[in-house]
Order: structure tokens, then C-alpha cells, then sequence
């Protein structure tokens, strides 16, 4: 289970923005360790959310993905509308998290 | 664009805007150069403003806080500091300060120190040497971005009222102008005058009051760069590190003493704490 | 009358009380110094232990004194005797290199070996060659160095012993000692100095 991610969202005439910050360290897999070895790629590769059970966002990032990213997007909506953010990493790892809209 | 003349005074009015602007790129060429990187510099730190994973560090910050933990099995809710047991908001803005307690000048990570050992049994020994941003360090830097966060906007407030805070500035004063190492280097090398930058690295002058509020007020911050959440206590570590000194002991006097000369510097200016850094 | 003949006693000795107070704030200062470093890597106590230079500099208001005019003279002198000039008699090396060496701003703290190669961190505090847009104001602009100056011995000897040991010229110069401390080596000294006077260097364009 990945750490807590950091969700905002806030509606204003119809369009919901919703904020969220994601801890997750990234490993392109082009680096090298201090012995010269290849550090194998670990980032999140998916992101999907939904409001309401329906899904408005999903996102599939690529190994340029930055370390503890932000991601930024609107979508029409609602105040109260159930916010659940979903990622998975390339190791399997997931997590979720919910918020209320504003 | 419309102006309001009469139209071959409109033209000539367009030529000499354009002459003046031409004249102006060219005669301002260096300077312009340099301010115009500073902005850009200040408006990509806008953008990216909103979305501190700072934020995230102070979310789990907020959780270690009321967590019990160490031998004693309590929170950290009732520390006190300096603005009462448990109060978080405002503190840091002013720090460090005197604790009756420890009959000593404190600063945030020194004082968290204190309250992780004697309200929680942790062994500050273990803290003082956990490496940087691993283990209890990383528990530390939580724990900073948390209490930080509750400055943010506050007014800088350093008391120097007792006679211990006095001393503590002077010492930090005296460690700050001192030289050593193969280089020859003192915090005042780069931190002592006005204007000057590292490569394209802007200095703060610590030794003025703006250059204070501006370097003190802004750390603890995320570091774009690295990707880390850095404490006061690791900024400093760095320097030291490039001034070719050796390791300062983390929590020493002698780290709270150079905070009480930054911080007493930047009295009436603002806590942009957590700060966001390239 | 015995207390005041005391007092005058004590006062005449030297026991005055702001210089007792000056003598404990010293040591209290020595103290935190002391317990406030830890050796790390080649980064040793020793480096915290000043020479007549450094305690000099650290005192920003002795300097301003006339006093302080004084000393700085006969520490720009010890600094000056201490110079030694290149052992082959060569002063100009390869303008390459040492770009390469004013680029790096490698070496000489903790997180460094003992053999890792040093630079001279030059750009971050010097606009050397004005292709090089990220450099540092902290020294004044180095551009056109030889072209300005010429190629004289003079020229040649005064910088040689700038790059040394700049505090032969300032008592109090910001510019590290880079012969003194042996930061660079005199193969990489001379290759600075060709990268300032060489006049093929793109610096002297």
C-alpha cells in the first residue's frame, strides 16, 4: 500500500478542480547506482479517478513521470460529488484514496 | 491599440514607443538579461506553487503527531514550543527561543528532539545520528513540515529578551563571520553582502534584514531538484559541507546559534514556510 | 579603602570586567565550536582550527580599524612569501584543461575521496568565457583576461601568484587560496592560467 496522497477539489458553476499530490518515489530506469548497476524503472503507471462511481480522469504515465507528482485537471460536476483517486505502480504497488468535493 | 490622437501624431507616437523599446533592449541588454531570468525563475515558482509536496510530508506529519510512539507509548501532543503545550500555530515563527525546562536556547529540531525523548523515550542520541531523511530523520522531517505549515504567514517574532537569547545571537554572529577550512570559506563568503549569486544561484544577504526574511523565511522547503523535503537542519548540514568545514553535530548549540543569528535578522518579516525550491 | 585598593589592584592587572566578560564570551565560543563539529570523510577538525589569516578575516569590524589596515598588510606579506612559482618554470599550460578545471566545482568535502580530482570551481564566482552564461559575480569578470592585460612576465607572475594565493594581494580576499592548500595541483594551475593568458585561449577572443 503506497503512502497518502494529498486531494483537493473544489466546484465552482459546474466545473469541479481537482487538485492531487501523489508520494511516490520514481526510478526511470536509466539511472546507475554507485557500483554502475542499472537501478530498475519503478513509477506509477496508472492513475484513475472516479466521482461518483463513474470514471472522469484516467491517466497512463511513463517512466519521465516526476517524483512526488502533481496532477491538476477539471471535470463537470458537483459539490459533495465522492472522489476516489487510484494509482498502481509498475511493481504492482496501488493505492486509493477519497475526498469529498467542496 | 487605440490611442487617443489625432493620427500622424498617433504614428509618431508608435514610432517613438518603438524606438525607446529598441533603444532600451539594447542599452539594458546585461541587466535585462539577469532580470529577466530572476522573473522567470519567479514565475515558474508560481506555477508550481500550488502543489508543495511539502503538503505531503505535513499530512504525514500531522498523523506522527498524535501517533504514540517510543518506549512510553505517548504523542507528541503535549510539547510544548514555546507557545504552550500542544500550541503549533505561530511557533516556529518564533524560534528559536529560551526553554525554562532545558534552561536552554532552542531551535525546532532541537526542541522536537526534546519532546521525542522526554515525552516519548526516544533516544535523542539515536535521532542526532539517524542518517538525513532516513529512520527517525525521516520521522523529523514529518514532523518539521507539520509544525512549519502552522507559521506560514505568520510574522517572524524572535525574542532576544533573555539574556540567553542575546548570548545565542552573538555566538551565531561570531560563528557565522568565521573562516576555516582549505578554503577559507565563512557563512558571510557568500551570505555577507548584497547582489551577489553563485553561478546563476541567487545569495541571500543574511546579514540584512530582507536577506534574512528572504532565507530564513523560506526554509524548510521542497527540493525540486532532489525530490526531498529538506529541514533547516540539513540545509545548514549542506552548507557546511561546501564550506569544506567538517560535520556539524545535528541539534548542536552551535546549529541553534547561527538559526538565532538568521532568524533575529529577519524579526518583522514573514514565514513562507513550507518553501518550494529548484 | 581596602576594597577600593583592591578594585584598583584588580583593574591594573587586567581583571577589568569587560575584559573578563569578552574572555568568557571567547570561551563559550570555543566551546560551541569545539562540541559543534564532528570529523567526516577528509573532512577533519583540523579545519576548523584557523591560521593568522583566517582569525584575521573573521573579525569584520578589526578590519575597518587602523590597526586592522596595519595587520593586513603584514598578512598579505606572509601569504606573498609563501607563494612558490612553477618548479618547471612553465606558467602556461592547456587552455582545455583548464576550462574543464574552471567548470568543475569537484573536491575537498566530506562526500569527497582523497583522490578525487579537484577543480577549481572558477565559474561559480567568475565570468571566464562569455560562452558560459551560468557564472557567479561573486569575483569580477575574467572575459578578455590576457587581451586586456597582455602577455608580459609581469602579468604572467601576478596571476600565477593570484591563483595561489590571492590573499598576497587582499588581505581578506573571498577567492580561495588554490596553491597555499594545495586545491589544485601545479599542472592544473598552469592550465588555468593558459585558459586567462594563452592568447589562442577562447577566453583572449
Amino acid at each position: 500500500m503506497g503512502d497518502p496522497m494529498r486531494i483537493r477539489a473544489a466546484e465552482s458553476n459546474g466545473i469541479v478542480d481537482v487538485k492531487i499530490l501523489m508520494k511516490h518515489d520514481m526510478e526511470s530506469g536509466q539511472r546507475k547506482d554507485a557500483s554502475g548497476k542499472l537501478i530498475p524503472a519503478w513509477f506509477i503507471s496508472t492513475v484513475s479517478v472516479k466521482a461518483q462511481g463513474k470514471e472522469v480522469f484516467a491517466a497512463n504515465f511513463g517512466s519521465a513521470i516526476s517524483k512526488d507528482p502533481f496532477l491538476n485537471f477539471k471535470y463537470k460536476g458537483s459539490k459533495g460529488d465522492k472522489l476516489v483517486v487510484s494509482w498502481v505502480d509498475t511493481k504492482g504497488d496501488k493505492r486509493s484514496d477519497e475526498a469529498t468535493v467542496s | 491599440m487605440k490611442l487617443p490622437f489625432h493620427n500622424s501624431m498617433q504614428t509618431h507616437f508608435r514610432l517613438l514607443v518603438k524606438f525607446v523599446v529598441a533603444s532600451g533592449i539594447l542599452i539594458g541588454a546585461t541587466t535585462v538579461f539577469a532580470q529577466s531570468t530572476a522573473d522567470e525563475i519567479a514565475k515558474y515558482r508560481q506555477m508550481i506553487a500550488d502543489g508543495n509536496p511539502s503538503e505531503l510530508y505535513e499530512d504525514a506529519g500531522a498523523e506522527l503527531w498524535k501517533k504514540p510512539a517510543g518506549p512510553k507509548n505517548a504523542t507528541l501532543e503535549k510539547c510544548n514550543l514555546g507557545l504552550g503545550p500542544g500550541v503549533i500555530k505561530g511557533a516556529s515563527a518564533q524560534l528559536p527561543r529560551y526553554f525554562a525546562d532545558t534552561n536552554k536556547v532552542q531551535d525546532l529540531e532541537s526542541r522536537l528532539i526534546t519532546c521525542m525523548s522526554t515525552l516519548q523515550g526516544i533516544s535523542a542520541q539515536e535521532i542526532i545520528e539517524a542518517p538525513f531523511q532516513k529512520g527517525l530523520k525521516k520521522d523529523m522531517d514529518a514532523l518539521v513540515a507539520y509544525v512549519v505549515t502552522a507559521s506560514k504567514d505568520q510574522k517572524i517574532k524572535v525574542s532576544t529578551k533573555h539574556p540567553k537569547e542575546k548570548e545565542a545571537y552573538e555566538l551565531g554572529k561570531r560563528a557565522f563571520y568565521f573562516q576555516g577550512g582549505p578554503m577559507d570559506f565563512s557563512c558571510a563568503t557568500c551570505h555577507g553582502s548584497e547582489g551577489k549569486r553563485i553561478r546563476l544561484q541567487d545569495l541571500p544577504n543574511l546579514t540584512s534584514q530582507a536577506g534574512a526574511a528572504a532565507g530564513w523565511g523560506s526554509w524548510p522547503a521542497y527540493r525540486v531538484s532532489s525530490g526531498q523535503f529538506w529541514t533547516m537542519g540539513l540545509r545548514l548540514n549542506d552548507c557546511y559541507r561546501q564550506q569544506r568545514f567538517p560535520f556539524p553535530i545535528y541539534g548542536s548549540d552551535l546549529l541553534t546559534a547561527v538559526s538565532m543569528y538568521m532568524a533575529v535578522n529577519a524579526n518583522g518579516g514573514t514565514m513562507q514556510t513550507p518553501g518550494l525550491k529548484r | 579603602m581596602k576594597t577600593k585598593l583592591l578594585l584598583s589592584f584588580a583593574l591594573l592587572v587586567g581583571l577589568n570586567p569587560l575584559a573578563m566578560a569578552q574572555t568568557s564570551f571567547d570561551a563559550k565560543f570555543q566551546k560551541m565550536m569545539a562540541e559543534g563539529f564532528r570529523a567526516e570523510g577528509i573532512a577533519g577538525l583540523d579545519r576548523i582550527k584557523q591560521d593568522e589569516t583566517q582569525k584575521f578575516c573573521s573579525d569584520p569590524k578589526q578590519i575597518n580599524t587602523k590597526q586592522g589596515a596595519a595587520k593586513a598588510i603584514e598578512i598579505q606579506k606572509i601569504n606573498m612569501a609563501s607563494i612558490k612559482q612553477p618548479a618547471d618554470g612553465k606558467y602556461i599550460g592547456d587552455w582545455k584543461s583548464g576550462e574543464a578545471i574552471a567548470q568543475s566545482g569537484r573536491g575537498a568535502t566530506w562526500t569527497d575521496k582523497a583522490d578525487t580530482v579537484n577543480g577549481g570551481g572558477c565559474y561559480n564566482c567568475h565570468e571566464i568565457n562569455k560562452k558560459e552564461i551560468s557564472y557567479g559575480n561573486i569575483g569580477p569578470s575574467l572575459w578578455n583576461y590576457g587581451k586586456n592585460r597582455g602577455y608580459s612576465q609581469e602579468v604572467l607572475v601576478y596571476t600565477w601568484n593570484r591563483i595561489n594565493n590571492s590573499k598576497a594581494y587582499n588581505a581578506c580576499s573571498n577567492m580561495p587560496r588554490f596553491g597555499h592548500f594545495n586545491l589544485l595541483t601545479q599542472e592544473q594551475m598552469q592550465d588555468v592560467m593558459a585558459l586567462l593568458l594563452d592568447p589562442q585561449s577562447p577566453v583572449n577572443q
